[in-house]
């Protein structure tokens, strides 16, 4: 039939029919299935996380509505004696997030820069599945040892008076090496994405590997370094079973704002609450506080990786 | 003695007149066991234009990148003969590629500003020689810009983008930034592939205004612009390797511009020049 046409169309100045174009049907049922399977996998991720928001959001508010304001401000984190202090949690969490910054940021950023700018091929074909791997390291692991290891070899050597057996700073260290990886890669990507042209241009002109590496590449891709940091902090906040092992406080805790001492985070306090039904039932709004964290967790962190993914997405605008 | 001396009076007198910016001697360039080019030989004068001519593939590009070593940052890159820089062979173990690089600039195919400001572009290649006082950069960004014809299109808006300029005059900035280095030399890789014809014109204006200050080679693909604006022309062309089915470049002929276009030697290099192949 093919050939009947294609030799009709070459004699004949004859106007086609739809039809001599239309799709197969068996192809074009086998198209419209694809497509549905595809749009359900769609549908279906997006109706998973709009019922976890619709279950944090409903149970953090009815937290919200019968918690004694006053209990929310208070000194320390005892939901099992209705002390929610969310402030000891806030504080918690940013000890941990800016020790592990102090660790991630020169680490993750050094490594990017030597993966991207210094390293010669093949040294970068081994190391970088070699950092990548620090991602899959699972964090309990790295939970104990930063109880193992960290605290009682770095934290306590540096800081005589902390904590022998637990503390922030621990946790910290050991949150901090698991952001490496993400710091590392995300960076050195933005790196890589800046144009040989630009490097060519400037050696052309005289600058060293270092002054190219500081003077052109890094402001070139600065959106995509700053995201990668972003991304990075969003992680190190989010990081819940390495706090919960190497923090140490595990009912609640006072309120402090020393690193070196024992303490609870939003997600090791999440965690704690989660752990034990008669820790949970100890207080009837204990088991309703663990959303409202969850809740501001949520925003926290979405509201970073949002701008995470703008400046990410600003990078690929700009040359 | 007497006659020693008299001979070291006239090499330098020779050397002041004769010794060209660069000479090359047999150079080979390889890409791993891949030879791109191979046997050039050339000499460049100083304060002339020179252009290298040739189709895709010649090696007339990668010629050009040894004059200031940008071949050292492909790693399997390697050279073979020599280039001498005013008689020193510029791939001496102890010469330094980015002291080369200082005294020898480049302007690429593309135009590849900094997304910096038009200023901060201009004061890079200065900074890097460690000028740091804002008026001496102030003098060296205005008159850099004068050179390269582009001060009266952006004098009001130096603190603006780069990236915000036209094709042409982005390479007019580019050209702006190397002369603000003040080199010795200025390489052209295939400045104005990129460009539309007027703004290539004014490169090519441009050329003949700055070459009383700078010895220029440039890489082109057109030869009316070759005809147009050089003093001497090598014309490269490919050779098919019968072994490995890979083409490598070779030196066809290398002679005054005006020779190789009404009369040239070699039967190629009349071939390409009219028209007949390329």
């Amino acid at each position: 039939m093919f050939i009947e046409r294609e030799t009709m169309s070459a004699s004949t100045t004859q106007s086609w029919t739809v039809a001599d174009l239309r799709l197969a049907g068996g192809r074009r049922r086998t198209d419209v299935r694809m497509r549905r399977l595809f749009i359900a996998a769609g549908l279906i991720t997006l109706l998973v996380t709009g019922l976890i928001v619709y279950t944090l959001v409903k149970d953090a508010f009815s937290f919200f509505i019968d918690v004694p304001k006053h209990e929310l401000w208070n000194i320390g984190w005892f939901p099992r004696r209705g002390f929610f202090d969310i402030k000891t949690l806030v504080v918690g969490s940013l000890m941990v997030t800016g020790v592990a910054m102090l660790i991630a940021v020169p680490l993750g950023l050094g490594v990017a820069v030597y993966l991207s700018e210094f390293a010669r091929p093949r040294v970068r074909r081994v190391l970088k599945p070699i950092v990548e791997v620090l991602a899959g390291i699972p964090s309990v692991v790295l939970g104990y040892f930063a109880i193992a290891f960290i605290n009682p070899n770095l934290i306590t050597v540096l800081a005589p008076g902390a904590n022998k057996a637990f503390n922030f700073a621990a946790a910290g260290v050991a949150v901090g090496i698991l952001t490496i990886p993400i710091i590392a890669s995300v960076a050195e990507d933005a790196l890589r994405a800046v144009p040989l042209a630009l490097r060519e241009a400037s050696y052309g002109l005289g600058a060293r590997r270092v002054a190219t590496t500081f003077r052109v590449v890094l402001p070139a891709s600065i959106s995509g370094v700053v995201a990668a940091l972003i991304l990075g902090i969003s992680r190190a906040v989010g990081e819940t079973m390495v706090v919960a092992i190497a923090a140490g406080a595990v009912g609640g805790g006072l309120f402090s704002t020393d690193p070196f001492q024992p303490g609870q985070t939003m997600t090791a306090a999440m965690a704690a609450l989660g752990f034990g039904s008669d820790q949970v039932a100890g207080d009837g709004l204990a088991f309703q506080s663990l959303f409202f964290i969850g809740f501001l967790l949520f925003v926290l962190t979405f509201l970073l990786n949002l701008l995470g993914d703008r400046l990410v997405r600003r990078v690929r605008e700009e040359y | 003695m007497e006659e020693n001396h008299e001979e070291v009076v006239t090499q330098q007198v020779a050397s002041h007149d004769d010794v060209p910016v660069f000479r090359t001697k047999d150079l080979s360039v390889f890409y791993g066991d891949f030879r791109a080019v191979r046997d050039v030989n050339v000499y460049i004068k100083a304060r002339e234009i020179t252009a290298f001519i040739g189709p895709s593939g010649c090696g007339k590009s990668t010629v050009l990148r040894c004059f200031d070593r940008m071949n050292d940052l492909i790693p399997t890159a390697r050279v073979e003969g020599t280039v001498e820089y005013h008689g020193v062979n510029l791939y001496d173990r102890e010469v330094d590629a980015v002291e080369v690089r200082r005294r020898v600039g480049m302007v690429f195919q593309k135009p590849n500003p900094f997304p910096k400001s038009i200023y901060d572009n201009l004061a890079f290649g200065p900074r890097l020689n460690g000028i740091k006082k804002k008026a001496d950069l102030d003098v060296i960004v205005e008159s850099s810009l004068k050179r390269a014809a582009l001060w009266d299109e952006v004098k009001d808006r130096l603190k603006a983008s780069a990236m915000g300029l036209s094709g042409g005059q982005q390479q007019r900035l580019c050209i702006a930034r190397c002369i603000a280095v003040e080199p010795d030399v200025i390489l052209m890789d295939e400045p104005c592939s990129a460009l539309d014809p007027i703004a290539t014109a004014r490169i090519e204006d441009l050329m003949q205004e700055i070459k009383r200050d700078f010895t220029i080679i440039i890489v082109t693909h057109n030869m009316q612009q070759a005809a147009r604006v050089s003093d001497q022309t090598a014309f490269f062309t490919t050779e098919v390797n019968p072994e490995s089915d890979r083409r490598t470049g070779v030196l066809v002929e290398f002679d005054k511009t005006q020779k190789m276009f009404s009369n040239p030697s070699d039967s190629r290099t009349e071939a390409y020049v009219t028209g007949r192949f390329g």
